[in-house]
């Protein structure tokens, strides 16, 4: 079953100069189940994709379509999208000062319960089961209690984005180099949350500059993203070869 | 993309949602001012000479003064003649004023002022069970009304004499406790201390007079409900709080305004009294009708509201959430004569579309080891400024007198200003004053973090301001809490779209 797919995405970010073209004709498919690892070089627009398909303001669609399942994303707020199935793992995560993480992730999990008709959890339970997520990824309840994201260090605030995914549990997670700045240790916690995340009616798109995260979570294809296109697609032997050779016998 | 940018969100106008009118029969003097009008307030409540006397006192310094221009706000000049200085329901002129008195129309108005459930039962005359009044919870509150000049009623009052307290409107302690209102009234506040408070010690009509008597904890939250309700009159309300040694009180109040396209002046006049080792918690969640959203109507809010730090260990705090009002110009302030006494503000001011706040504290050191704490937080929406202004002065008396403050803005949009004016006049070398502050926006990127977890924008808007403000709402009795997150929330509305 397709979940995700992108067809001739072609986009720009609004820059001071006016409009700079970032993707250009992108093409995506992510069926149900599937893990795909997005690479390329620095500024070759991995960020740019997540963020089109999350709705970040600051950038315009010039052309194609984007479908989640039935659902022509395109022309939702991101809130709504977010409530159809989609999250974003962030780069760079955002500080929320004073609004402490359980507070946020409430809100969070009782707008996604509202707008899909179901129960808003019961405020004990879903406190018991945040503590234990954090538990799992090594995150000290304490930081439940701080402020979202403030003061974290750079891998704890990776490890709250995957806290976040295993909590909610969505459709499609967008995973952009949630990798990167962890320790061997937590990109182990980390790697292991996303596999316990993993089943058969959900995607993984995993955008990563180090084929050392695919030996834990392993894909299945492996995307070169350069110049707003995909130039190369494989199995997770291409991440291989990547490491060996780097991206210009590509281009 | 929508309504997710901050600058998207910043355009319409917010909902004052409690710009109702009560359709009340009333007696209202005609606009003016002169020394028939003092005369006739004060022949009004039956006062006896003694006050007769020091309203006209003060109505003569008034008449000398000038108005203040020196606050960072802006508005036409204000025609005192124009203004009617006495108006009241006129059911109320007659006969005793109890509970199952009050007219319905009344009752409705504080059910649409979300004035909680237990009050208004009690107000509607539901005698309160003594078993349940003070429990630890604290869900019992008094609570007075003052329905344009007058003070409409007071529940719980029985409850509170078993324990000593008086809390009753001024006009009876003018009555019932002359000696104390005699001692205490313009203590703190003298008659000429400035504009607003001359005009107020002139005509002043009804407010609340709290004493707690040496010793007591008062056994449950006392409050005032302020509304303006009549066309073009002004409200003076004076209120009197004096906490004995070693007492200890908690007090609240909160205010509304119908909307009305003419400004109406608010001068009111708060005067606290703790003596050695007493406490005196004020918090006030401030609604008056901010004007429209391009600055029609609203109130001026002028108020003068100071503590007395009298004796030694006293302790008097302002708590202050303010989303209301067209123009705010107040500075709770504290005066820190005793040896140890302790001093304290906290403050969220929101403002939005033509709104203009200038507000802060000052806090007076004279004693020994005196300590302030100051904590303000100001939003700016829409085109609105928002400014804080605070003085510490540490007198040469103070020894090892110490301040700390912190002075936080947030903007939302870019059409809106902040602004942090903090005087420090230390006259003692062993003080040590602290002053800390920033300006932050809601960014692009907060609000997209949110959206992105499926929360909706105006919902992000309120739980990051919230976040903002947590440090003052802490302060805040806990019914009060939730009320004034609720307040920001509706307040912002127009800022969200
Ligand atoms: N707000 C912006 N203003 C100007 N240029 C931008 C903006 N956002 C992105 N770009 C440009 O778009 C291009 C793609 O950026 P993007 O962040 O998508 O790259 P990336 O593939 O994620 O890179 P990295 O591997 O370094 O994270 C870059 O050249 C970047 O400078
Ligand atoms: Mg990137």
């Amino acid at each position: 079953m397709k979940l995700l797919d992108v067809s001739n995405l072609h986009a720009s970010v609004e820059t001071d100069d006016g409009p700079q073209p970032i993707l250009k004709g992108l093409n995506l498919t992510v069926k149900a189940g599937e893990v795909h690892a997005i690479m390329g070089p620095n500024g070759s627009g991995k960020s740019t994709l997540a963020n089109i398909l999350s709705g970040r303001p600051g950038y315009t669609v010039d052309g194609g379509e984007v479908m989640l399942g039935n659902n022509n994303l395109l022309n939702l707020e991101p809130f709504e999208r977010a409530q159809m199935g989609i999250f974003l793992a962030f780069q760079y995560p955002v500080e929320i000062p004073g609004v402490s993480n359980m507070e946020f992730l409430k809100a969070s999990i009782d707008s996604l319960a509202r707008a899909r008709g179901e129960e808003q959890p019961n405020t004990a339970n879903f406190m018991r089961t945040v503590r234990e997520l954090a538990g799992s990824l090594d995150l000290d309840p304490a930081f439940l209690k701080r402020g979202v994201n403030e003061g974290f260090s750079g891998g704890e605030k990776k490890r709250n984005e995957i806290m976040q995914l295993l909590l909610l549990n969505p459709k499609l997670a967008l995973l952009d180099e949630t990798d990167s700045g962890l320790d061997i240790d937590a990109l182990k916690v980390v790697a292991d949350g996303v596999n316990r995340y993993r089943n058969q009616s959900n995607g993984v798109v995993l955008i990563t500059h180090y084929q050392r995260l695919l030996d834990y979570i392993v894909p299945d294809y492996v995307h070169v993203l350069s110049n707003g296109l995909i130039i190369e697609s494989g199995d997770k032997s291409l991440a291989l070869e990547l490491e060996a050779k780097g991206y210009a016998w590509l281009t | 993309m929508g309504k997710s940018s901050v600058d998207d969100l910043v355009e319409a106008g917010s909902e004052y949602h409690a710009g109702f009118v009560t359709d009340v029969e009333s007696e209202t003097l005609p606009p003016g001012l002169d020394e028939s009008v003092v005369h006739f307030i004060s022949a009004r409540k039956d006062e006896p000479q003694w006050l007769t006397d020091w309203r006209l006192e003060a109505f003569a310094k008034w008449r000398k003064m000038r108005e203040p221009n020196w606050a960072h706000v802006h508005y036409p000049p204000i025609d005192f003649q124009a203004i009617s200085y006495y108006s009241a329901p006129k059911s109320q002129t007659d006969g005793p004023r109890s509970l199952d008195e009050v007219d319905p129309e009344l009752l409705r108005t504080y059910e649409k002022l979300g004035i909680p459930l237990h009050e208004q039962a009690a107000l509607a005359g539901v005698v309160p069970d003594p078993a349940a009044v003070g429990t630890p919870e604290g869900t019992n509150i008094a609570v007075d009304v003052v329905f344009d000049s007058v003070s409409i009623a007071t529940t719980f009052k029985e409850t509170l004499a078993q324990a000593g307290v008086i809390f009753c409107p001024i006009s009876e302690a003018v009555h019932s406790h002359p000696d104390l209102v005699q001692k205490y009234l313009g203590s703190v506040i003298p008659q000429q201390d400035n504009y607003y408070a001359a005009l107020n010690s002139a005509v002043f009509s009804d407010g609340s007079f709290v004493y707690i008597p040496k010793g007591v904890r008062c056994p449950m939250e006392l409050s005032t409900y302020f509304r303006i309700n009549e066309r073009n009159t002004g409200q003076f309300e004076r209120t009197l709080i004096i906490a004995d040694e070693g007492s200890h009180v908690s007090y609240l109040e909160g205010c509304t305004a119908p909307m009305r396209d003419e400004n109406q002046l608010h001068a009111a006049v708060v005067e606290l009294v703790a003596l050695g080792d007493a406490e005196i918690k004020y918090s006030t969640v401030q609604n008056w009708y901010p004007g429209d959203e391009n600055g029609k109507g609203g109130i001026y809010n002028f108020v003068t509201k100071r503590g007395l730090c009298a004796g030694p260990r006293a302790k008097i705090s302002w708590t202050q959430v303010e989303t209301g009002s067209a123009i705010t110009w107040k500075y709770p302030s504290v005066v820190l004569r005793g040896d140890e006494s302790v001093g304290e503000f906290y403050s969220v001011a929101l403002t939005n579309n033509r709104q203009q706040a200038d507000t802060g504290t000052k806090m007076i050191h004279m004693g020994k080891n005196t300590k302030s704490t100051i904590v303000s937080k100001g939003i700016s929406a829409g085109g609105s400024e928002n400014c804080y202004r605070g003085l510490v002065r540490i007198s040469p008396t103070a020894q090892n007198a110490r301040n700390f403050t912190q002075c936080d803005s947030l903007l939302i949009g870019d059409q809106c200003g902040a602004h942090t004016f903090p005087y420090i006049e230390n006259k003692n070398n062993s003080a040590t004053v602290e002053h800390e502050a920033s300006t932050s926006k809601v960014s692009d990127d907060q609000l997209f973090v949110c959206q992105q977890r499926g929360i909706e924008t105006e919902q992000a808007v309120s739980m990051i301001v919230n976040g903002f403000c947590k440090d003052v709402f802490r302060e805040l009795p806990m019914e009060f809490a939730v009320e004034a997150g609720k307040l920001l929330e509706v307040s912002l509305e127009g800022a969200v779209g």
